[in-house]
């Protein structure tokens, strides 16, 4: 009979030194994070958090940081954490990023790091607001593929040319950080926003749709493409690197031109 | 929302403040439209009144004011091209921040041309 043998331990003592992975530079930091606690108080008011974060460290992570170990009343949205799920869209530094994207150690951290709710929605607590409006813009704009004629056997062919007209809004994660960079959006809530053209751009573009006359009338309304001023917040602002007032652009040109 | 939302003050790039260049010097040239309609309307009115008002155009004041609204018009004239060219050129968007310093050389250019011949008339010895 054998003797059992303990199972060898998983976790290896490495000598300080050993590795040579090198350590993750840290600093402190200043979090000045823009609150707004409706049951307790009627206005918004900054509220600053000292935290010793690490170069791997992004805005999410510091945020993290407060809600788990300083304020646990902080609210903020939040769900893959990994530039996908667009959950996490808000003001860093006075500009719309997604806090997940945003590493500390590329903002000044010599200063506060201020991070607000994005503008043009309204806020229902901290740093989250009521996207309802956003989406009710983007539902507007049929987001779903229209077809004419009998449904075809098998899939429905696209040249490689014809995919690639539209592979640019393919992108969007609908994270809102376009649409509420737009100045005209801020002060016409009515404006159906950078958000909701990507969206139409992507189907009235795809040759395999056949609803972009639709749409392109529901975009020539005085709320719609017109109302764009071309101030390029929004492809700035796009954590896809979508070119939004390209697309923007070209719905115009389209609506002028109906050639699609 | 107003007393909620005030925060920091959005960091636009240059686009965000050629548009706000844009819109001040639209509502500067429309005010001083709306002026020179009705001061130009009162010649069917009475024209010493007219006489009296066109005369205040001939004041240092006037004069400044006057360079104030041709460097606006210049900005809104060649920033106005720009916009068309980001809607209908197909360039457009991509060039879009050449073509804004283009816009203020070419304004820098054309207005000094006219401030140096026009303060030269107003204030010089005639």
């Amino acid at each position: 009979m054998s003797t059992e043998l303990p199972e060898p331990p998983s976790k290896i003592e490495l000598k300080p030194g050993v590795g040579g992975g090198g350590e993750v530079p840290s600093f402190d930091i200043t979090l000045r994070v823009r609150r707004y606690l409706p049951e307790a108080t009627a206005d918004a008011y900054w509220e600053d958090f000292k935290l010793t974060m690490y170069g791997t460290d992004r805005v999410l992570d510091a945020l993290h940081k407060v809600k788990w170990d300083h304020d646990g009343t902080l609210s903020f949205r939040r769900s893959c954490a990994h530039g996908v799920c667009g959950s996490d869209a808000m003001r860093i530094n006075g500009r719309n990023r997604l806090a997940c994207k945003t590493l500390l150690k590329d903002l000044d951290t010599s200063k506060p790091i201020t991070v607000e709710a994005i503008k043009g929605l309204p806020l229902e607590k901290d740093l989250i607001v009521d996207m309802e409006p956003f989406f009710q813009s983007y539902r507007e704009i049929m987001p779903f593929l229209i077809s004419k004629g009998h449904e075809p056997t098998k899939e429905r062919y696209q040249s490689a040319e014809d995919r690639e007209r539209f592979d640019d809004t393919t992108k969007c994660i609908l994270c809102a950080a376009c649409t509420s960079s737009c100045p005209v959006f801020w002060t016409d809530g009515q404006y159906f926003g950078p958000a909701a053209i990507v969206n139409a751009h992507r189907f009235i573009f795809d040759s395999r749709d056949d609803a972009g006359d639709m749409r392109l009338e529901i975009l020539n309304d005085k709320e719609g493409v017109w109302r764009c001023r071309t101030t390029f917040n929004c492809s700035e602002a796009c954590p896809r690197g979508i070119q939004v007032t390209k697309a923007i652009a070209e719905v115009k040109q389209a609506i002028l031109a109906r050639t699609v | 929302m107003s007393k909620t939302s005030s925060g920091t003050l959005y960091r636009g790039h240059e686009g965000m403040w050629s548009w706000v260049g844009h819109r001040v010097t639209g509502v500067v040239i429309f005010l001083y439209l709306l002026v020179h309609v009705l001061d130009t309307a009162m010649v069917r009115v009475d024209a010493g009144a007219y006489d009296a008002i066109i005369s205040t155009y001939q004041t240092p004041w006037m004069a400044l004011g006057e360079t104030g609204l041709v460097a606006a018009i210049l900005f809104h004239a060649f920033n106005g091209l720009r916009l068309i060219l980001v809607d209908f050129w197909k360039q457009g968007t991509k060039y879009q921040r050449q073509m804004l310093w283009g816009v203020l050389i070419l304004w820098v250019i054309v207005f000094a041309g006219f401030a140096i011949r026009h303060l030269s008339i107003a204030f010089g010895s005639h």
